[in-house]
């Protein structure tokens, strides 16, 4: 192999076709493993699934063909319609709140200065913990019996008596949309960052001159210049909140009276705890096609194919 | 990211761009808040036992290992979890850098059929969200005999970093220079050579940023490995602490929970720490720039 390829500039066309052929097999050498793993860990799987949403395959183990009927019945079940309005919900709170603190902070640390960077680490430390990790500290801090937040609000005299914060829908909802901007406000802050500083100075101080105030610079220089990866960061962090399950799944278990129970979480109920693997795989079916039109906006804004 | 325009006389940095000692005061108090959760929940772990539901607020009356200790006693034990989950994570960044460095390679530099095509499958997964397909996943684990298996796991977790690995590292062979590999065919050295010898050496930047990133994933996976783990004794770190809260005696342990939630931590805060170059240079060329 090794001599054949010494001789790339072949000297007759017969040599030089070889040489050709064998980069050509050298080349599906190098990504053969990456296509063997995508064929039978995503291909393969993708395939799998539209076949099993056409069955009804539960706990007896017993595979028939129902053609659409799962799909029909996902389409009344008010309780997936349910999830995900709820999800939607979610989705709205933690995508809005997480941006605009990331957009902040990201304003407040952009100088490239040491202190600066002392900062943006500490910011990202969160988002780099793992969600289960997060959920494991805030379901302790917002315990009624030994969580710190409530003996924080109790001494600073802004409640009387411990809130027990998971036990009502909206106290709930409240510590998990906090817990998650917490999480995820360093990761909208990096990429908004970058995007940021790749801005050039020279415009600012061109805005300035002409007497222009920071505002006016934000909103006429900083904005419109980043804005397919303010695009970008909206649709990562929704499509995130749209899948979310770890932090719900730790933190209330779908409860309050079942008033948490996210698009992700039903299907799990529908799979692991009904043991309706049919059901469930057409549930996500339809889930993922939403997320796959998401997911191709977001491919678009990558190849910078969209100028929004 | 350091670099900018620190030879600008005026450093202003755009709107807000330069904080004042107030605005810095505020901006650091904020960091505090950010990290406090975590300091927290450090210093809980270290508290005597009991200590942690009897004094929430109060500093430990003194440094003890006992909630650490008290990890040994759920399940197999912290030491199989902990083993397990550096397994999970070593197959997965090694098999990572593997694929992901002869994949991006094979896209740069070679042609050969359906080499477009082939790309945008593998980028294409990234649309895909895995959550919808862990019915067929396990389905398919199954017929390999790899359900509940450490190995199993990792292979999904290097599916879920392909798109990413191949990107980056297709991105990272671009920029080589081809007059270095072409040097290097007249010298005779072998295609697998050229890759390890030559090659990797200069795209090293990216092969740490995909074995960060693999890393951080395998780690820190929670949904994955809730599903196609049901044996206690192949849990990872994550699924661990789902027992620790539990409790032995259906009574929680905030300590021991907290204990187990700082050993799951640490290895993330100190490899993002020391490696956080390549983490921002990841982000810049897999997320935001193309």
């Amino acid at each position: 192999m090794t001599a054949t390829a010494t001789s790339r500039e072949g000297r007759s066309p017969a040599t030089r076709s070889t040489y050709f052929s064998r980069r050509r097999l050298w080349g599906a050498f190098f990504v053969s493993p990456a296509l063997v793993v995508v064929t039978i860990f995503f291909l393969a799987p993708l395939a799998l699934a539209i076949w099993i949403s056409l069955t009804d395959w539960n706990i007896g183990g017993f595979q028939r063909f129902v053609g659409l009927a799962n799909y029909q019945r996902a389409f009344t079940d008010a309780r997936f319609f349910e999830a995900l309005r709820f999800t939607t919900i979610y989705t709205l709170l933690v995508t809005t709140l997480t941006f605009l603190l990331g957009f902040g902070l990201a304003l407040l640390v952009r100088a490239p200065l040491m202190r600066m960077w002392a900062l943006r680490t500490m910011f990202y430390f969160p988002v780099v913990i793992g969600l289960a990790a997060a959920s494991f500290i805030f379901v302790w801090l917002f315990n009624d019996q030994v969580g710190v937040v409530n003996e924080v609000l109790m001494a600073l005299g802004l409640i009387d008596k411990p809130v027990v914060w998971l036990a009502h829908p909206d106290t709930a909802m409240a510590t998990l949309v906090l817990m998650v901007t917490w999480k995820n406000a360093g990761f909208a802050m990096i990429i908004l960052l970058i995007a940021m500083q790749a801005v050039p100075e020279n415009l600012y101080e061109a805005a300035r001159v002409d007497g222009a105030t920071a505002w006016q610079s934000l909103r006429r220089i900083t904005i419109p210049l980043i804005l397919p990866t303010i695009a970008l960061v909206l649709i990562i962090l929704v499509v995130t909140s749209y899948l979310a399950f770890d932090q719900f799944y730790i933190l209330t278990r779908g409860g309050p009276n079942n008033s948490t129970i996210t698009a992700t979480y039903w299907i799990y109920n529908q799979a692991f705890i009904g043991f309706r693997f049919g059901y469930a795989t057409a549930l996500s079916m339809v889930l993922l096609v939403f997320l796959v039109v998401l997911g191709w906006l977001q491919l678009r804004i990558l190849r910078r194919d969209v100028t929004l | 990211m350091t670099a900018g325009t620190a030879s600008s006389p005026t450093r202003r940095f755009g709107p807000l761009g330069r904080l004042g000692t107030w605005g810095f005061l505020g901006a650091f108090v904020l960091a505090l808040l950010f990290i406090s959760p975590l300091v927290w929940s450090a210093v809980t772990s270290v508290k005597p036992a009991g200590e942690a539901a009897t004094a929430p607020m109060a500093l430990p009356s003194e440094i003890s290992a006992a909630n650490y200790e008290r990890l040994g006693d759920y399940g197999a034990g912290i030491a199989t979890y902990l083993a397990n989950s550096i397994l999970v994570s070593g197959i997965a960044v090694v098999g990572t850098l593997i694929i992901g460095t002869m994949a991006g390679y094979g896209f740069s530099r070679f042609d050969f059929r359906f080499k477009n095509l082939l790309f945008i499958i593998i980028l294409a997964t990234l649309m895909i969200p895995f959550q919808a397909l862990m019915i067929p996943l396990f389905v398919v684990l199954r017929q390999l005999g790899l359900t509940n298996d450490l190995f199993g796991l990792a292979m999904v977790y290097i599916m879920f970093q392909l798109p990413f690995s191949v990107f980056v590292m297709r991105n990272s062979f671009d920029r080589v220079p081809r007059e270095l590999e072409e040097a290097a065919i007249v010298d005779g050295a072998g295609q697998i050579r050229l890759l390890v010898g030559v090659m990797a050496p200069m795209v090293l930047p990216g092969i740490v940023t995909i074995g960060l990133f693999a890393f951080l994933l395998a780690w820190n996976e929670f949904f994955a490995a809730l599903i196609l783990l049901t044996h206690e004794s192949t849990f990872t770190l994550p699924i661990l602490l789902l027992s620790a809260r539990q409790g032995l005696w259906f009574t929680i342990e905030w300590g021991a929970l907290q204990a187990g939630v700082v050993i799951t931590m640490i290895p993330c805060l100190v490899f993002y720490f020391l490696l956080q170059r390549f983490y921002v240079s990841g982000l810049q060329s897999g997320a935001v720039k193309a």
